[in-house]
């Protein structure tokens, strides 16, 4: 994955550079209007938001019970990609509501676990800070916890009648708001994908400088 | 239990290098000094050994099982004496006693504490908090503790810190029966004029690595100056 | 696996011991939930009434603000002698220690409720004795999910410097899914006319998020406390 990240940075860029053109072609939605164009934007990022606490998730179990050190790095760099892509949501989210529904925040269960989400990304990213020597093992502990929140934010909209949109309202859409829809979202993905592996091989490397300072002046 | 195996062991905390490159070995029946200025690395050493921390490398053997599959057997033949006790003051002596029989599994644990509390010289004040006794009196507690599974590797951090010569002698000269009745001891200490009879083996430690080992007895701490310079 | 419940069961008679002696624990808790009670209802309460509902969430508040100061009294005083490092070298199970500490604090927070839901009924006029069976499940449901995860992180963070800031930092976004269950299934119970069937089905959800992450707290107990 490594030698496609600056083809996926360098389309994804152009894409975004292009999205808007293609979000304006895009029909405007019957009751919702011009705000509704948001949706873009937030559908990709909220979607990356629930992927990268999976990924944090997968990585955490692997360094903590398969004793994977490689997969630190890799759980590290998600939770730092889900605080980014959930703060996108978080952020577009409210943008939307304001003008569909009047108001910026409801306690409904998707938004309210979606901002819990974000909140578990913050504090494992403040233990790894604030825990000195050996949190890494603790924030891992603390992932899996986190990620198993993530069903529960999927099942919550199904289960119980929200204001949110119905989660089933994506494959129904017609197709010329699909395409700018697939459009933004593979931009987004490979965004994603670009900056999860070069912020993971950050921290592999600085690892690797570690041991090598390490090993220095052993025999 | 028979042989203690330590092969290359290093721990490192980041870039600190609490241990590196610690390789030896030691049979039953030894009783090993860890000596070294402080920050040597002996209590991370002897938190290794004990399987509390597991190494950045490296592997440790316990005859014939190693750290990484025993888990709570090995457990089972190891008993401590930390740097700081392990005793609840709220608790008698008694009672401390009883709960970590229990915990550790002992078989007639009324029995054994009795004993154990025998040994320790401090029958009669069995049924006082230990918060009320003198560290010398706690130590005594707290080595029988370690000792009431009956391990074969005992591992002891700094246990003549604060002692009187009375204490001093006592833990001698059990730690003395232990080592006759075939156990391993391994014990970290600053004390070089105790410790001058009482090794069988000395392990130098400087800045986490081991500097020299040797079983000579006598000049200990000619030996020590040598190694440690 | 009677080696696990003996070894559990030591820890907490041990413990019962150690507090039965000075109830520091017990009090304390105590104390600071009444007053958690005390303020957040001077703070609402508006004209010697109170708005809908807010009972069951004061309840729980001073639930989970208690526990949390328990939790970390609790380990603190495995730290003070480093007796939880014996308590690891033992040679059982390492996850027994974690039932044990965790038996030990459902204990103390079991006691903290009886004089908490109580006192909510008097102060709001909810009527606690409606649905007992149901209001006890519910909150033994709710409280067991709280302290399982509660618990774990405590005795992670032991040997962490900031571990009293960090402890509700880390534990309130997990375990806000119990309040809510929580806080909407009594609120449930004590509105005017009670929702049986909605109380139900939070009582039901709890259960199921308990069983998941006790398992996955016993199961992470050991990894995590192996530095």
């Amino acid at each position: 994955m490594r030698k496609l990240t600056t083809p996926f940075i360098g389309l994804s860029a152009g894409m975004l550079l292009v999205a808007p053109w293609i979000i304006n072609a895009a029909p405007y939605e019957s009751t919702m209007g011009l705000v509704q164009k948001v949706f873009y934007f937030h559908f990709p990022s909220a979607i990356l938001f629930l992927t990268a606490s999976v990924i944090c998730g997968v990585h955490s179990f692997r360094f903590l019970f398969m004793k994977r050190q490689s997969a630190d790095a890799w759980a590290l760099s998600a939770a730092e990609l889900g605080l980014l892509f959930g703060a996108l949501t978080l952020v577009t989210g409210p943008l939307w509501a304001r003008k569909a529904w009047g108001v910026w925040w409801v306690w409904d269960p998707r938004l309210t676990s979606s901002l819990l989400l974000f909140l578990i990304f913050a504090s494992y990213l403040m233990l790894r800070k604030y825990g000195g020597p050996g949190s890494e093992r603790l924030a891992a502990g603390m992932a899996l916890f986190g990620m198993l929140n993530v069903p529960f934010i999927y099942v919550s909209v199904n289960v119980w009648r929200t204001l949110h949109p119905m989660t089933s309202v994506v494959p129904t859409l017609p197709t010329d708001m699909g395409i700018p829809l697939w459009f933004c979202f593979a931009a987004f993905t490979m965004l994603f994908l670009a900056l999860l592996t070069l912020r993971a091989t950050l921290e592999l490397q600085r690892a690797r400088v570690e041991a090598l300072y390490l090993a220095e002046d052993e025999a | 239990m028979n042989r203690l195996t330590v092969v290359d062991v290093a721990r490192h905390y980041g870039r600190r290098k609490a241990l590196s490159q610690i390789s030896f070995t030691c049979d039953a029946g030894e009783i090993v000094g860890l000596l070294g200025p402080n920050g040597a690395g002996k209590s991370t050493l002897l938190n290794v050994l004990a399987t509390l921390v597991t190494p950045s490398r490296g592997s440790v053997q316990y005859g014939d099982r190693s750290a990484s599959e025993g888990g709570a057997e090995i457990r089972g033949v190891i008993g401590m004496l930390g740097h700081d006790l392990f005793l609840y003051p709220e608790l008698t002596a008694r009672e401390n006693l009883t709960f970590f029989a229990q915990l550790y599994g002992v078989t007639g644990v009324a029995g054994t504490v009795t004993a154990a509390l025998d040994q320790a010289g401090l029958a009669e004040r069995a049924d006082d908090f230990v918060s009320s006794f003198s560290r010398g009196m706690r130590q005594r507690v707290a080595l029988e503790r370690a000792l009431l599974h009956g391990p074969r590797l005992i591992l002891l951090d700094e246990p003549f810190t604060g002692l009187d010569q009375a204490s001093t002698a006592a833990l001698i000269a059990r730690l003395q029966e232990r080592q006759q009745a075939g156990c391993l001891i391994i014990l970290a200490t600053h004390d070089l004029d105790v410790a001058e009879g009482l090794l069988s083996r000395a392990i130098y430690l400087k800045d986490g690595r081991m500097v020299g080992t040797d079983t000579e007895s006598g000049g200990l701490a000619d030996r020590y100056r040598r190694a440690i310079q | 696996m009677s080696e696990f419940f003996r070894v559990a069961w030591h820890i907490v008679r041990k413990d019962m011991t150690v507090e039965i002696r000075s109830r520091e624990l017990l009090f304390t808790t105590l104390l600071f939930a009444v007053s958690v009670v005390l303020v957040f209802s001077f703070a609402i309460v508006r004209e010697g009434r109170a708005p809908d509902d807010v009972a069951a969430g004061i309840l729980w508040v001073a639930i989970s603000f208690a526990g949390t100061l328990a939790m970390g009294r609790t380990f603190e005083r495995e730290r003070y002698n480093d007796t939880l490092r014996a308590l690891l070298l033992a040679p059982a199970d390492r996850p027994a220690v974690y039932a044990g500490k965790l038996i030990g604090l459902l204990l103390l927070l079991g006691l903290v409720e009886i004089v908490l839901v109580p006192l909510v009924g008097l102060l709001f006029s909810a009527p606690i004795f409606s649905y007992p069976i149901m209001l006890i499940t519910l909150l033994a449901a709710g409280t067991i999910g709280f302290a399982a995860v509660g618990t774990l992180f405590a005795a992670m963070l032991v040997r962490v410097r900031s571990r009293d800031t960090l402890l509700p930092v880390l534990l309130y976004p997990i375990t806000i899914p119990v309040m809510i269950a929580g806080v909407r299934g009594t609120a449930a119970l004590f509105q005017a006319t009670p929702d049986e069937p909605m109380a139900r089905f939070w009582i039901g959800l709890l259960i199921f998020w308990d069983a998941i992450f006790l398992t996955l707290a016993l199961w992470t107990f050991e990894p995590v406390m192996t530095e």
